[in-house]
């Protein structure tokens, strides 16, 4: 077992850390912010990293990336921590959407949107939920229909968007085929958010920002080419992108901020606070667990350099991160009082941060539940809905509902 | 970055296991109950297998392995509730090859077997050297070394103190308090260890007293060292605890996918479901603690005091929470003898008592981060 940098790595390290260095007064500044001017400097900023070969560290070389590590990937999010500077704006493109693409995207897909996307010049979103699919994500509803010249007609409501309101271009997931079970009639598509028939509705979030929307699509028209995968096989790709988010959120949950030792700081310069019993055992108890994420997350990256693919087991890390983030906020102003509340506060804006996050990329019970069945082998729940066509799946939904 | 077992570290583990399978020792734990004397002797299957000389290096007849390597070893025995008497021998072995002391080859060997005497070490907000008191929440001062070179004192709850042939004794000076490791022949005058059995009877417990008792001083073991033993004992305990949760956890997931109740296996039930992957979350969490303070204890020994604190913290937590688990879902047989569960419960409620308690753990964990701050 070994957790130290090898030389090669410890170079690596040491040439990051001359180059923030060298160029965080560059850098925008945080604030948390969601107006047009921060975000543009957010892209500008992408783009810096993009070209000193800090933004997509794992892309292959061919398409703008550097062809290195997950371990290098780390490296990379550690230092932009410790530098004190953000990372790139769009990390749904470039961890999740991208790595998608470069798996199961055509060529010409792959030259016409990957280059742009690393640089920010192109933000992309994510529209797989929907109001009546979330964790159960195979029950989408927005339906794609193919025309008879080979492109495709999109209707339907996504939901819970974040950045869609600036994306370029959003990956999403359609009903295809109503006709079979729900998993197999579903297809990926690249949708453009300025094309006819797009709406984008801004959603405020808890803490009052606006970078969640729901996006409408009327007739939106898609050429043959917008398909990200096969047809009817949407469902394994979206599983990629997923397998990519828990990647993303599992390594990179330090960058989030969610560190014992910010929280620890927060609570030191209390001198009352400090040698308060009740206050060291709520530190100390959310301290071991934020600890104990961090080094599961290089437990997983030791598994990924050996070529393993991260399972379901680490949707248990996300379920701590939250769990101690959220006892985090509520200990840090605890001990503030209401000042901890003001709306330029880091800790009112962790607070108002949490209760979404602990739905974000499934709900607690819904990976409670896939942990249970895949990695302890628990046998499921009955389920109602295997094996039969989606159209009938709906039918007997409304049927059930009518007759309460 | 590798976090993998080594294949020496898979070689060490596999044999912890075959070894301690050919005793059945949850059998034994359960006879011991009623009749602590009929408790098998693990030791000499301790001493062949080397593990008495893991902390020990080459020069004094040891394996010089580290702190994870030993860990892994622990684990074991806590998977099966064997009882080792290595909690109180190992951190005692390493203070006394570090010393360069005559006795660590025997030591090593396993011939002489030692009990570190532990005294938690001063905090951030508690001040001085303390040991486990007989009751209360208010720990005792640990034994002085007086000016006249004669050990006193009482340290109670010892773990792996009956037994044992060398003390090796956290103390403080009575000259300036200054912390200091003094090695008692435990047949010598002055030593007095009255074993007790409270609850988990596979655990060996003593009170330790020293009246006048003549001992030596350990050359080069000071407050860094004494705490490194503290930690190292967290850590340990900790690896057995995650161990018996081990057990316990695939215990519950067996029967909760055979068990059936209203035509459904229970395991089926979000209900119980959703508890037995807190037990995995819990352990998952545990475990990566553990290799915190496994590489902590080689490359970063400014952390391991936080890291060994979170590990142990988290481990009995993780026990606390899989041994009821392990009862609630097998229902009423889990609360009776007919079932195993009842001892990993006393395992847990007794281990998480020990060496300070949870509590005092996871006030660890706090006071070094807010120490760092």
């Amino acid at each position: 077992m070994d957790l130290n940098d090898s030389p090669q790595q410890a170079q690596y390290r040491a040439n990051v850390r001359t180059w923030l260095e060298d160029h965080r007064q560059e850098a925008p500044v945080f604030m948390g912010q969601d107006d047009q001017e921060s975000i543009a400097a957010r892209r500008a900023w992408q783009s810096t990293l993009a070209e000193a070969g800090l933004a997509g560290v794992t892309w292959p070389v061919e398409y703008g990336g550097r062809g290195l590590g997950p371990v290098e990937q780390v490296i990379v999010n550690q230092e932009i921590t410790r530098a004190d500077v953000p990372g790139i704006l769009d990390v749904i493109g470039v961890g999740m959407l991208g790595p998608t693409l470069i798996a199961h995207g055509t060529e010409s897909q792959r030259t016409r949107y990957l280059g742009p996307m690393l640089h920010g010049d192109e933000v992309w979103c994510q529209l797989f939920s929907e109001p009546a699919a979330g964790s159960d994500l195979a029950a989408v509803q927005a339906r794609a229909t193919m025309q008879e010249d080979g492109g495709w007609r999109l209707t339907g409501q996504k939901v819970w968007t974040t950045n869609a309101h600036f994306a370029s271009f959003g990956m999403l997931l359609a009903r295809t085929d109503p006709d079979v079970p729900k998993h197999k009639g579903l297809t990926m598509f690249v949708v453009p958010m300025d094309g006819e028939g797009v709406m984008i509705r801004p959603l405020r979030k808890l803490s009052g920002e606006p970078d969640f929307n729901e996006v409408f699509f009327d007739d939106v028209a898609l050429d043959g080419d917008a398909v990200v995968g096969p047809v009817g096989g949407g469902w394994g790709t979206a599983l990629t992108t997923l397998m990519f988010e828990r990647m993303t959120i599992g390594l990179g949950s330090e960058a989030m901020g969610f560190r014992a030792e910010r929280f620890a700081a927060a609570v030191a310069g209390d001198e009352h606070a400090r040698r308060d019993p009740e206050v060291r055992r709520r530190l100390g108890e959310l301290s071991l667990e934020l600890l104990a994420v961090k080094f599961s997350g290089y437990r997983t990256l030791s598994a990924l350099q050996k070529g393993q693919i991260p399972g379901p087991e680490s949707g248990l890390a996300k379920i701590t991160t939250v769990k101690a983030a959220i006892e985090a906020g509520d200990l840090v102003a605890d001990v503030l009082g209401p000042e901890a509340l003001d709306a330029d506060s880091e800790w009112s804006h962790l607070i108002s941060y949490m209760p979404g996050l602990k739905s974000a990329g499934g709900t607690e019970e819904i990976l409670r539940n896939t942990v249970g069945e895949r990695v302890l082998g628990l046998p499921p729940e009955p389920r109602l809905d295997k094996g039969i066509p989606f159209s009938e799946l709906r039918a007997k939904e409304r049927a059930a509902v009518a007759s309460q | 970055m590798n976090l993998e077992l080594t294949d020496e570290q898979g070689f060490l583990r596999d044999a912890a296991r075959d070894a301690l399978s050919r005793v059945k020792t949850v059998a034994a734990a359960r006879e011991a109950i009623e009749d602590p004397a009929s408790l098998p002797d693990l030791w000499p299957t301790a001493c062949e297998a080397g593990w008495a000389g893991l902390l020990v290096g080459e020069k004094n007849g040891g394996a010089g392995l580290g702190a994870f390597d030993a860990m892994l070893v622990l684990m074991e025995a806590g998977r099966v509730l064997a009882g080792i008497e290595l909690l109180g021998h190992l951190p005692a072995s390493q203070l006394l090859d570090r010393a360069g002391d005559e006795r660590a080859g025997e030591v090593a060997e396993g011939t002489l077997r030692a009990c570190f005497v532990a005294a938690r070490p001063p905090g951030d907000v508690a001040a001085g050297w303390t040991v486990e008191a007989l009751s209360g929440s208010q720990r005792a001062t640990a034994p002085v070394l007086g000016d006249d070179g004669m050990l006193r004192g009482r340290a109670c709850w010892v773990v792996d103190a009956p037994g044992a042939g060398l003390l090796v004794a956290a103390a403080s000076r009575q000259s300036d308090g200054s912390p200091v490791a003094v090695v008692v022949e435990a047949e010598g005058d002055g030593v007095s260890i009255e074993r007790v059995v409270r609850y988990d009877a596979t655990r060996s417990i003593g009170h330790v007293t020293f009246d006048r008792a003549e001992g030596d001083v350990l050359s080069g073991v000071g407050g860094d060292e004494l705490a490194g033993a503290w930690y190292l004992a967290q850590a340990l305990l900790g690896a057995e605890s995650l161990g018996a949760v081990d057990t316990a956890l695939a215990t519950s997931v067996a029967y909760a996918k055979e068990r059936f109740t209203f035509g459904r296996a229970i395991g089926s039930y979000q209900a119980v479901k959703h508890g037995l992957v807190e037990v995995l979350r819990l352990r998952e969490n545990a475990y990566s603690l553990l290799v915190y303070a496994g590489w902590a204890y080689e490359d970063a020994r400014n952390e391991f005091p936080l890291a060994a604190s979170a590990a142990r913290a988290a481990a009995g937590h993780a026990l606390d929470y899989a041994s009821r688990a392990l009862i609630s879902v097998h229902g009423g047989s889990g609360a009776t003898w007919e079932h195993d569960a009842p001892l990993y419960f006393r395992r847990a409620q007794l281990s998480r008592r020990l060496l300070g308690g949870l509590g005092d753990a996871t006030d660890r964990v706090a006071g070094e981060l807010l120490s760092a701050a």
